[in-house]
């Protein structure tokens, strides 16, 4: 068996072992489905109420992936900013930095009142949360080149403009990149705060209806959901990686 | 451009770095000349500012006093010299061929014309079928190859080498000296070459001006007047070998 099928086959393997004693105990101790359901009882649940689920994924996606871009434009223009600018940076990094001491749960109940119950305020708490990987991992990203390649851009007569486009801003591509993975798994969960203050659709809304009902199995059906939009998510993320940075991969 | 005559005069150069106690001297007083078509090294210690020099000489950093001026030629040097700095400069997302055209994309000069000629340079180089290779894909004596060939170019006249064979094996770095000097046959350049080696300084230059530690000064101009290709175990080439080194490691 080759590494690459091992790689995919243990953790599935561990999830099935998890799982598969999961079901036994919470069959063989009688534990009831409202306290904890077993998988089966989240696998059924998750059958039958699929359609609604995808309905609700779709909104959490369109709020994670509108907050990613927003964050993402604005992580990178700071990023871009506070490198060009020091005084800029003194005025900001501080800023910057104490923004991210605010629990989001704060701020979120306000942004509610503010831009009422649609996708906009989820979107806004997702990229609250998001943008801070991507200033830090761009503005090393743009220091990355070393000063030599800027000189050699100086001396054949480039412009700024030219040394950004043909050199920092490929060079920190790798960095955004990695920043956009943190930001990615951050804005899943930003959304769904987003959702949990005050929503009328989304996966966070249903987590917290059906909680409330006690139907944990759904609440269980709308994790699992979750867990597969960040996958989605990431996966994209990395072919479009992998595309951008292809002379990262050859060696 | 490459049968421009002209002459490229240093005049009382000097250059300090601000230190802890006060500024630290890194170039006192140079003066040289270099003429069009010629191959002049500077050889010198470690840290004695030669990369100082050749940044100075590149427009990249002012000089503090001094002058550099290029006699009959109505440019100044910056324009007309192309540098190559000490450590490797490569952009790893460009290929090999959209490296070497780096230099005419940013002066705004015709890609296809440029990817063109840029093609041939590579092939008639020993890059041949490595062109959309990136530089991690290539042999430390092919990247140096890259570069260089990227620096020839950028179509200007001088070229400012900082070290080019610096991080080579001895012999990868033999093989290229000798490629360096086919190539400026060929294509007709003013070098300034920058090298602690002083076995390379008198295979390549017509004239070496041994720098003294910092503050650099010229200790020495030695003409070399050995025909090319220099035959390095020949016993003049050794005896000059010899009264260089013991030049620089201060021998009486």
């Amino acid at each position: 068996m080759t590494r690459r099928w091992i790689a995919w086959i243990a953790p599935l393997i561990l999830l099935a072992v998890l799982l598969g004693l999961w079901e036994v105990l919470t069959r063989s101790l009688g534990v009831p489905s409202y306290i904890l359901p077993a998988p089966s009882g989240i696998a059924t649940a998750f059958a039958t109420h699929f359609v609604a689920l995808l309905h609700h994924a779709a909104i959490t996606l369109t709020e994670i992936v509108l907050g990613l871009v927003l964050g993402g434009l604005a992580g990178f223009g700071l990023a871009v900013a506070v490198f060009y600018s020091p005084i800029l940076e003194r005025a900001l990094y501080p800023l910057i930095i104490a923004s991210q001491m605010i629990p989001v749960f704060a701020i979120a109940p306000l942004l509610i009142v503010w831009m009422g119950y649609g996708v906009w305020p989820k979107a806004t708490v997702a990229a609250l949360i998001a943008f801070f990987p991507i200033v830090v991992n761009v503005s090393d990203g743009l220091r990355a080149p070393n000063e030599d390649s800027a000189e050699l851009f100086r001396s054949l007569g480039a412009s700024r403009g030219q040394v950004f486009r043909k050199l920092r801003l490929p060079a920190s591509l790798p960095a955004l990149f990695s920043g956009l993975k943190v930001a990615t798994t951050l804005a899943v969960v930003g959304a769904t705060i987003g959702e949990w203050v005050g929503a009328r659709e989304g996966l966070g809304y249903l987590m917290l209806q059906s909680n409330a009902l006690l139907r944990v199995d759904l609440v269980f059906a709308a994790i699992v959901m979750l867990a597969l939009l960040g996958l989605l998510l990431f996966g994209t993320l990395r072919i479009i990686e992998r595309r951008a940075l292809r002379w990262q991969a050859v060696d | 451009m490459g049968n421009l005559r002209f002459e490229v005069r240093v005049d009382g150069l000097c250059k300090a770095f601000p230190g802890r106690t006060g500024p630290i001297p890194v170039i006192d007083s140079l003066s040289f000349s270099v003429r069009h078509g010629t191959w002049t090294t500077f050889l010198g210690p470690s840290g004695c500012g030669k990369t100082t020099l050749l940044r100075l000489l590149a427009g990249l950093i002012e000089p503090d006093a001094g002058s550099v001026r290029v006699i009959d030629a109505s440019m100044h040097l910056p324009n007309m010299a192309a540098y190559f700095p000490q450590h490797d400069t490569l952009l790893p997302w460009r290929t090999a061929l959209g490296n070497a055209v780096l230099a005419s994309e940013i002066e705004g000069r015709p890609l296809a014309h440029a990817r063109s000629e840029a093609r041939e340079l590579l092939e008639h180089f020993g890059l041949a079928g490595f062109e959309s290779h990136y530089p991690s894909q290539l042999s430390g004596g092919m990247r140096q190859r890259l570069a260089l060939i990227r620096t020839f170019l950028a179509h200007r006249d001088v070229l400012l080498l900082d070290e080019p064979l610096g991080a080579l094996d001895p012999l990868t770095r033999t093989i290229l000296q000798d490629w360096l000097l086919e190539i400026w046959g060929e294509l007709h350049k003013t070098i300034v070459l920058v090298t602690h080696d002083v076995e390379e300084a008198l295979v390549l230059s017509d004239r070496i001006l041994v720098l003294s530690p910092r503050p650099a000064t010229v200790e020495r101009d030695v003409v070399v007047r050995l025909p090319r290709p220099r035959d390095r175990a020949s016993g003049s080439f050794a005896e000059r070998k010899g009264s260089i080194l013991d030049l620089l490691l201060g021998a009486p």
